[in-house]
């Protein structure tokens, strides 16, 4: 007769099962810990996170089998099937768009690999950009230059203009995915407050794939979100929420302020992790970072232009407001139509690059225009007939050019270069844009 | 860093009262006795008057039972509750101070990631002396919490803020969930630490937790009023719903700011969900009423003081929400009731003030002996 196994042996087992539930396993008796640690080997199941429980209990005979083992924290290459994603989007509706203003993308990529490797994806040179990309192999990738971009716009759409921050854009006309993941080139993948590794494309399109809740602030935040839920006072027919159309991260390090911020707190970077995310509220606008963005593609693509183009735009996002003005056409669309804007994680670590004063001295139109786009913005109310993303594009590109345009050419230029956008949009990207989800 | 350090004299010693409601005992009062002994409490006790509640030694503070409600505020005592937390707000009513902070009875000192044991009443003090951002959402959320500021994008003319009216906290372990939440997710607890205070944007609602908040009484007090609850009414826990509605909607039309998340204590009860149907089951229906009515709540221009604002609500509560339910008309008196007894209790000794500037501290008028 078999002997039956021990209550020991059945808690270990038990343990085992439930690991990813502890949150601390120095009680544990040594002798326990590293049977536990075993049956974890046997088992398959030392993640990383796992292996640090382990190693801050700081027992030496678990250190020790952790050392003899020559176990070490490497960051994995992720297999093709999502094992941390708890939707159901396959790796194939996305791709990875990042606009290259930097000619050498060795270490850059190399920092991305391990989360970008199994994605498509899709690099815009820079027009301005004058030597050859420098790309490692290993990715499956589309490359797209000067000449590319001058035989699809042509000579038919004259305002748009893809150089600098703006060439990621014409990544987004070109791509056929339904999700796209766009991060600036001077950004890598970031660590979590417990140094964890932060897989950024993860956490996008798990905040894009979940629903939005934009009618009725959550005070516990995404309630979508593992280990919480809608609070006490939200009204049940407002739980099923709506689409996610552009998810908006987060910065550690160099945060994205303004020259005149940055410059006066030369020293100052963030620091801190914010565990959350939250759907904005409806009508609540908000200055959306190009820094590390992603959207539904075929809700937000036609919204989604750098149609506000400084006149000394240059290479440092302190010279730029493109992407504040097309997060807020993005942000008043979704309003409209009932989608929904998240903003929080994930975090991506932004590298120190240029300098504050130097951006402040060459440019702060920016900063003065947009004492008058906010406003507008909080006024444009688009009408019932407007039931897709291009119908609410050439509403507003009529509002601009009706209260904007006379207050500085820059908005002229703008409203030009958006309607031409739409067109461009409808005769080159595919799909045809978002109907306003049916309500009830 | 996350919280405020623990300066030499306790902030707003002298102009912050906290308002205790308590059916039980404080003995709860012993793990905070480091951050509120240097403050006044006022405890409102529910239930038999006839029990004596007993306060830990070393606290200056005020009680009131409910014959003290009852000859303090004559036929005017209908419109505090009974048999329910929301009595808290009788003690709003006869404090005399700037600040108010609330707690319940069963929440606890949290401690924060790095261990440390977090000082709520510090953190909603940091909150409602910074100004608010109400007009515009910023990503980094509150920009005056040191180590953040505003993003690029964020228009210089906003970033003077509004005056911060409310500072809405938290809750680590037992959430503060519904019933129905309650029954299909029993073990749910909340462990996660959000290290951010928000402001809630201009033109948004969210359901107000009355049991870890602190609010400017002489901004807003007038409007948190906790409405009508418990022993002998149709409906239970909406009292901090209600008066976070009625307090939002009123925020915005005079700009004033709400904030929201830091800091969390530890609520220790989980309330028996059976109970709490029943007392929600009315209010899950009529709140799908509710919200809409409040989310279409237009002030006349001529509302410019709080309690104009809440006298005028109470008369579209009972114009839009009195075929709901009977019980809205007797709320909507009520409201009246309660702004009739704030009036008397706290008579106007200058000009009804308009929002004030944060940082310019005015001097408190000197408190009335009791």
């Amino acid at each position: 007769m078999r002997t039956p196994p021990s209550l020991l042996s059945l808690s270990i087992d038990s343990a085992l099962l439930n690991l990813s539930n502890f949150s601390d396993l120095s009680p544990l008796p040594d002798h326990i810990l590293l049977d536990l640690f075993l049956r974890t080997l046997k088992a398959g199941k030392l993640t990383e996170k796992i292996l640090m429980l382990f190693m801050a209990t700081g027992k030496d005979e678990v250190l020790a089998l952790i050392q003899s083992l020559n176990i070490q924290l490497i960051t994995p290459v992720l297999p093709t099937s999502k094992k941390m994603s708890q939707t159901n989007i396959g790796d194939d509706e996305v791709d990875i768009v990042i606009g290259a203003l930097h000619a050498d993308l060795t270490s850059f990529l190399n920092e991305w690999r391990p989360l970008f490797s199994r994605f498509h994806l899709i690099i815009v040179k820079d027009p301005d950009l004058r030597e050859e990309l420098k790309i490692p192999e290993g990715f499956n990738l589309h490359v797209y230059t000067k000449s590319d971009i001058d035989r699809v716009v042509g000579s038919s759409y004259t305002a748009i203009n893809f150089s600098g921050y703006s060439c990621r854009y014409f990544g987004y006309l070109m791509s056929r995915k339904k999700y796209i993941f766009s991060v600036d080139d001077d950004c890598i993948p970031a660590k979590d407050d417990k140094g964890l590794s932060v897989d950024a494309v993860d956490q996008h399109i798990t905040n894009l794939a979940t629903p939005a809740t934009p009618f009725f602030f959550n005070t516990l935040y995404d309630p979508f979100r593992k280990g919480t839920d809608f609070v006490r006072g939200y009204p049940f027919s407002l739980r099923s929420g709506v689409t996610c159309a552009l998810s908006c991260g987060l910065w550690l390090n160099l945060a994205d302020h303004d020259a005149p911020t940055q410059a006066l707190k030369p020293g100052h970077r963030n620091s801190r992790y914010v565990d959350a995310v939250l759907t904005v509220p409806a009508r609540a606008l908000m200055p959306v970072s190009g820094v590390n963005i992603a959207f539904n593609r075929e809700l937000a693509g036609p919204a989604l232009f750098p149609g506000l183009r400084l006149a000394a735009e240059g290479k440092l996002r302190w010279e730029t407001v493109e992407d504040i003005w097309c997060g807020l056409c993005v942000k008043v669309v979704c309003d409209h139509l009932g989608l929904g804007v998240k903003t929080g994680l994930p975090y991506v670590w932004r590298n120190d690059r240029g300098n504050a004063i130097e951006s402040l001295k060459k440019e702060w139109e920016g900063v003065k225009l947009m004492e008058e786009v906010v406003p507008f913005f909080q006024s444009v109310r688009l009408s019932q007939a407007a039931v897709t993303t291009e119908d609410c594009m050439l509403e507003i590109v009529a509002l601009v050019k009706e209260r904007l345009a006379t207050l500085d050419p820059v908005f002229a230029r703008a409203a030009q270069a958006m309607a031409d956008w739409i067109k461009l949009w409808k005769a080159v990207g595919s799909g045809s844009g978002s109907s306003r989800p049916s309500n009830g | 860093m996350a919280q405020p350090a623990i300066p030499v004299t306790p902030a707003l010693k002298d102009d912050l009262d906290i308002v205790i409601p308590t059916i039980r005992n404080l003995d709860f009062l012993e793990m905070w006795r480091p951050f509120f002994q240097p403050y006044h409490l006022i405890i409102v006790q529910d239930g038999d008057p006839t029990k004596t509640i007993r306060v830990p030694e070393g606290f200056d503070y005020e009680l009131y039972n409910r014959n003290d409600v009852n000859r303090i505020l004559g036929p005017k005592a209908s419109c505090i509750s009974f048999k329910d937390s929301a009595c808290r707000c009788f003690g709003f009513l006869v404090s005399k101070k700037k600040y108010i902070f609330t707690i319940d009875d069963d929440c606890f000192v949290a401690k924060d990631p790095s261990g440390k044991e977090i000082n709520a009443l510090a953190q909603h003090i940091q909150n409602l002396l910074t100004p608010s951002t109400p007009f515009f959402f910023n990503t980094l959320y509150d920009p005056f919490r040191e180590g953040a500021d505003f993003v690029r994008g964020y228009p210089f003319s906003l970033r003077e803020g509004a005056p911060t009216a409310i500072s809405h906290g938290l809750w680590l372990n037992i959430p503060d969930y519904d019933a129905p939440t309650q029954l299909v997710k029993p073990l749910e607890r909340n462990t996660r630490y959000v290290d951010a205070v928000m402001t809630i944007p201009k033109g948004t609602l969210f359901p107000m937790c009355g049991m870890n908040l602190g609010f400017d009484r002489e901004l807003i007090g007038p409007a948190m009023y906790f409405g009508l609850m418990g022993d002998g009414q149709p409906i239970g826990r909406y009292d901090d719903m209600w008066a976070g509605w009625c307090a939002k909607v009123i925020c915005d039309h005079m700009s004033l700011g709400v904030k929201t998340g830091l800091p969390y204590i530890w609520h220790s009860k989980a309330s028996n969900p059976f109970v709490n149907l029943k007392k929600e089951y009315k209010g899950i229906y009529w709140q799908e009423d509710i919200i809409p009515f409040f989310q279409s709540v237009v002030f006349p221009k001529e509302c410019i003081t709080v309690q104009q604002c809440y006298i005028e609500l109470s008369k579209q509560v009972k114009e839009k929400l009195g075929h709901v339910d009977p019980y809205f008309q007797k709320l909507a008196d009520s409201m009246v009731t309660w702004i009739e007894a704030w009036e008397e209790l706290n008579p106007p000794t200058k000009a009804a003030p308009a929002a004030q500037p944060n940082g310019v501290k005015k001097d408190a008028p000197a408190p009335k002996p009791k």
